[in-house]
């Protein structure tokens, strides 16, 4: 027992002489200390208005210590002594707090919190601190920097200027360097103190593609609209305004002066309406009566004499209203400088028209990517349709069974390089398969009787579809691609193209050098050619037209099959995923012109490229887009009824 | 030759010549009348009244297909976008029916408002009241005779009329045949029904119009009889359709048609403007499809766009060719089979089949065995169902020792004709 007393006295009186002891240790000579002396009372006051010296003169001193200072009082772990009105830092913990020397951050020990105040900065004032650490920042390390500039970039303020101006011609790292000074004309474009300052900003950004650059400088182009009675004068007019046009409605025009207090207001319909059935006596209006208020006419008198009667205010009618309108000049003011604000327009309309060839270049990018699904979609149709004159409804369902090959496959083999590696081959023998399959059972029966074909093979499409809905399910399946493919190659903030469509490509490419080297330079295409070309005199010469006939057929399929692969890995796997390009591969193919790959890759081109073209137009609307394509191909085969490459002589009689 | 040198005076009747045409209008009026008898509305309610008005709809089917037959059967022009036509008189006769009807609401609600109703104000509420759903509130151009009931039955006629005639016209002219001209009526439906998807398009894109079973100012009359008073109608437009057609088919008119059908080139040559009469047969069809379209949708209460997909129309060659095409019968058989069969198999009334694990759902197997059998029929048996009649009446074709039956490989084989 009286161990335990014993222990609690020492307790005590340690704890006691601790809380106790003065500030022996502080240094409250130090510059930095001292430098705080002299702002106390502006920082014990702590109010934006006044707050600047204090800030100014620790970023300007110099000291080591300055940052420490401002980041610890933006943190708000700057406290003051209540006694000796030393500032010092520290981090409260229950009614203790552990303080640290400004000076050179010695542990100053523990003392009660109550015994100092805790400086709280507020919200306006953390933020010029922030400013004026952001200096610091910059002048620190790579790291530190790039999170300045990063700062910066989102959210720029005025005193970030003079920092960046300050540390800039101190900086040797040449990308670094490079950044700041980007970000410091987009800052004088802001924030820079003379107009002929900005104005000079803004031209050295002179057709720069940045979003960035556009960013700072609309708002300089900030207008309103103002009404006068005479035609406006002066450069800060933007444009004059036309009553009626897209930019200013009637209605527009003439609120925006009922608003400047130049015109009567006008009334709407239902109000009206309210106003007549609120003033009904004795079944009539003003003395109407109100079975004839069956027309806005009548009203609009009835209402009038209320307003004579003095029960309603007055209001103006639409003859008023346009008499009104045609006293006034519309027009649109800079809101900022006019010289700044012309040099902006100057500017961005420089860099708008570059942006424009950008983004065409980038739409036909686009369009080839199009043109070359299109292309990869239509080589096989191009192979049955074109060379052996089978129509295949079922084309685009032989697209769908690739592509669920490559599924399958994936969810087998889970490495996505391999699997692709894998589906691609096994794409190709299961809808070779398919192909070979169909022809033997059906096609090689209706050979002389074209629509025949279309409907058999329709019937088949049908099935095949509603047979993968039954297995797959109609929700969509992803196949993924390789990692390797993600991602897009850029070449500026506009011009991108994804891997994934170079790839597809690439691989319209290689099909299309597959075509020409099977269908030129092996025996199969040579008898796929004489085949085509006659029959008969074919089977004279040896050949095996029935043979023939299925491996064209098969091969056709095949290729739908790997496209289908392609197909997938840009677009989601679903059952009627082929139904969806069977129209456009006939298109192409008939655009292009029938028995013929070059008129096949021609046909993609103009149909893809026609797709974006309208896409680009209207491009809110990508079913208008197909509408206005379709029309189109209507259109053309009036001018070039066998498509762009026609054959001529015997070859198109076959 | 004996009718050729006889000369149209001394022709003997319609239907003297061709029994089928009475024997049809027989068999439609004795249906027409077993199903009035049966139904809820007029007779001693055996049948519901959505069966009614699911026999009122195949009977429109049947127009329809018979529209197809001329063009595909007779003329051989195989259109995948008939369908279009259908819809379209559908939208036109919709537009009336959603317009009135909304109007009369309209004008009830103003009224209690006190004050009577201005024109403008009705306008406004019309338009707030049908195009609310698309986020717009005024009308678009194409309604601008929707408040007409002649005008819109006008547009029945005239907007799939005018379309066959223009769409035709530049097909035609350009003498794009067989397969493309099969893929370009395709695209014409497909770019239609992309069009009024839109919801800009006017016509409430993919909502459709809807609520077209009630007629206006007929509110307090039960569906019951309504329903049977479709399908009057409807079986009274199948008949005349079918008189007209068969009308067509039988003269000499019709024999250039076929002739087209069978060598367009040799008619061409023999001094026929070919494309004038296939545009006209295109148009006429157009116009039956239209038509049958405009008495449809009353009973199917919406119309959207996805009815003018490309698929609808396939389907409508799919029911020709199992009907038999060439004989018009046959393609009204083959709509009405198919389409009721279509609903029973999807409907979920027919039974489940276990064929050893595995158990067959019709409503996901259907179209499967429709796609099928639609192959068979075309392989197997090109006459589709209407071939059992030549059976029966023991017809045969020529024999041509295994000459084609026509000059063109469009034509039938020896070898099929002697199947």
């Amino acid at each position: 027992m009286s161990k335990l007393r014993w222990y609690f006295v020492c307790i005590t009186t340690v704890l006691l002489s601790v809380f106790t002891l003065p500030v022996m240790a502080q240094n409250a000579d130090a510059p930095i200390q001292q430098l705080l002396q002299n702002h106390r009372e502006i920082i014990a006051k702590s109010s934006r208005k006044t707050i600047a010296p204090a800030i100014d003169a620790l970023a300007a001193s110099g000291l080591a210590q300055a940052q420490t200072v401002l980041t610890r009082w933006q943190a708000k772990e700057m406290w003051r002594n209540k006694e000796t009105g030393l500032f010092v830092y520290g981090e409260k913990a229950g009614k203790e707090l552990a303080a640290f020397d400004f000076a050179d951050g010695a542990d100053l020990g523990t003392f009660l919190a109550r015994d100092f105040k805790q400086l709280k900065p507020n919200s306006g004032i953390r933020g010029m601190i922030g400013a004026a650490l952001v200096q610091f920042q910059l002048s620190g390390s790579f790291t530190d920097k790039m999170q300045a500039l990063d700062a910066i970039e989102r959210d720029a303020e005025a005193s970030h200027l003079a920092a960046l101006t300050k540390v800039l011609a101190d900086e040797t790292d040449a990308a670094v360097r490079q950044r700041m000074e980007r970000l410091q004309g987009l800052l004088t474009i802001r924030f820079g103190e003379t107009e002929e300052d900005r104005i000079v900003a803004i031209q050295s950004f002179e057709g720069d593609l940045g979003v960035d650059v556009r960013a700072a400088l609309n708002p300089l182009l900030v207008v309103t609209v103002e009404a006068a009675t005479a035609p406006p004068e002066g450069e800060d007019i933007a444009r004059i305004l036309t009553v009626g046009s897209e930019d200013l409605p009637r209605e527009a025009a003439y609120d925006h002066l009922v608003a400047a207090g130049l015109a009567t207001p006008r009334i709407s319909r239902d109000d009206k309406r309210n106003a007549l059935l609120a003033n009904i006596s004795d079944g009539s209006v003003a003395g109407v009566e109100v079975a004839t208020l069956d027309s806005e006419a009548a009203r609009d008198l009835a209402y009038a004499a209320l307003a004579d009667q003095g029960l309603v205010d007055r209001v103006a009618t639409d003859s008023e209203v346009d008499a009104t309108l045609a006293g006034f000049t519309f027009y649109e003011r800079y809101t900022g400088s006019p010289a700044v604000a012309v040099a902006a327009a100057a500017v961005l309309s420089g860099i708008e028209n570059k942006v424009a060839i950008n983004q065409a270049f980038d739409l036909g990018l686009d369009a080839l990517s199009l043109a070359s699904i299109y292309f990869l979609a239509a080589i096989g149709l191009a192979i049955t349709f074109g060379v052996m004159r089978v129509i295949n409804m079922a084309h685009g369902e032989f697209i769908m069974m690739g592509a669920y090959t490559g599924y399958v496959v994936q969810q087998i083999i889970t490495d996505y390089t391999l699997s692709i590696i894998v589906a691609l081959p096994l794409a190709f023998v299961v809808t070779f398969g398919a192909g070979v399959a169909m022809e033997r059972l059906v096609i090689r029966h209706l050979y002389h009787r074209p629509l025949e074909t279309l409907l058999a093979t329709f019937g088949i499409s049908i099935a095949l579809q509603q047979i993968a809905k039954n297995i797959f399910g109609t929700q969509a399946r992803p196949l993924t691609s390789p990692g390797w493919l993600d991602g897009s190659l850029v070449f500026n903030d506009i011009v991108s193209i994804s891997y994934i469509r170079i790839a597809i490509f690439v691989m319209a490419l290689m099909f299309l050098a597959l075509f020409l080297f099977v269908m030129n330079r092996t025996r199969l295409g040579l008898e796929v050619r004489a085949v085509t070309q006659n029959p008969r005199m074919a089977a004279s010469m040896g050949i095996n037209p029935d043979k023939i006939n299925m491996l064209t057929f098969g091969f056709g399929s095949g290729i739908a099959g790997i496209a289908g692969v392609a197909i997938g890995l840009y677009a989601k796997v679903t059952s009627e995923m082929g139904a969806d390009y069977i129209v456009q591969s006939f298109m192409t193919v008939v655009v292009g012109g029938v028995g013929s790959i070059w008129g096949t890759l021609l046909g993609a081109t103009v149909v893809g490229s026609l797709q974006k073209a309208i896409e680009w137009l209207n491009p809110s609307n990508t079913l208008a887009a197909q509408t206005y394509m379709i029309l189109f191909i209507i259109l053309f085969i009036q001018f070039r009824p066998r498509g762009i490459i026609a054959l001529k002589g015997r070859a198109a009689e076959a | 030759m004996a009718e050729l040198t006889a000369g149209p005076a001394r022709r003997r009747p319609l239907v003297v010549r061709y029994p089928s045409v009475l024997i049809f209008l027989t068999c439609l009026g004795l249906f027409t009348l077993g199903a009035t008898i049966l139904s809820e509305g007029f007779g001693i309610g055996v049948i519901s009244t959505s069966f009614v008005k699911t026999l009122g709809k195949t009977l429109c089917l049947c127009l329809v297909a018979l529209g197809m037959d001329l063009v595909w059967g007779y003329c051989g022009i195989l259109s995948l976008g008939h369908m279009a036509f259908f819809g379209l008189g559908g939208y036109a006769i919709g537009m009336w029916l959603m317009y009135e009807r909304t109007r009369l609401i309209v004008v009830d609600s103003l009224a209690a408002g006190g004050l009577p109703a201005t024109p403008e104000e009705i306008s406004s509420g019309i338009a707030a009241q049908i195009f609310g759903v698309v986020g717009a509130s005024e009308f678009p151009p194409v309604w601008a005779v929707a408040h007409s009931l002649p005008l819109q039955l006008a547009a029945v006629v005239l907007a799939p009329g005018l379309l066959a005639l223009v769409f035709g016209w530049l097909a035609f002219r350009s003498r794009v045949t067989g397969v493309y001209l099969s893929i370009l009526t395709q695209a014409m439906t497909l770019a239609l029904s992309l069009y009024l998807f839109q919801n800009d398009s006017g016509l409430r894109g993919n909502n459709g119009l809807s609520g077209l079973q009630n007629l206006p100012g007929l509110e307090n009359t039960s569906q019951a009889i309504v329903s049977i008073w479709f399908l009057w109608g409807s079986a009274l437009a199948l008949g005349l359709g079918y008189v007209l057609a068969a009308w067509m088919v039988s003269g000499k008119f019709g024999s250039v048609l076929r002739g087209i059908r069978d060598d367009e080139a040799r008619v061409r040559f023999l001094g026929y403007p070919v494309e004038a009469f296939k545009l006209f047969v295109f148009t006429v069809s157009a116009v039956l499809a239209g038509i049958a379209g405009a008495i449809y949708y009353p009973q199917a209460g919406i119309i959207n766009p996805a009815e003018l997909a490309p698929i609808a129309s396939i389907y409508l060659a799919v029911w020709v060719a199992i009907g038999g095409r060439g004989r018009l019968y046959g393609a009204v058989i083959g709509a009405a089979f198919v389409s009721l069969l279509s609903s029973w198999f999807t409907g979920g009334q027919a039974p489940d089949l276990n064929i050893l694990e595995y158990r067959i759902q019709w409503v996901d197997w259907w179209t499967v065995l429709l796609g099928l059998s639609f192959v068979a029929v075309t392989l197997f048996a090109p006459k589709g169902i209407g071939g059992l009649f030549d059976l029966l009446a023991a017809r045969r074709n020529p024999n041509r020792h295994g000459q084609d039956l026509g000059p063109d490989h469009g034509s039938l084989r020896e070898k099929e004709a002697d199947a």
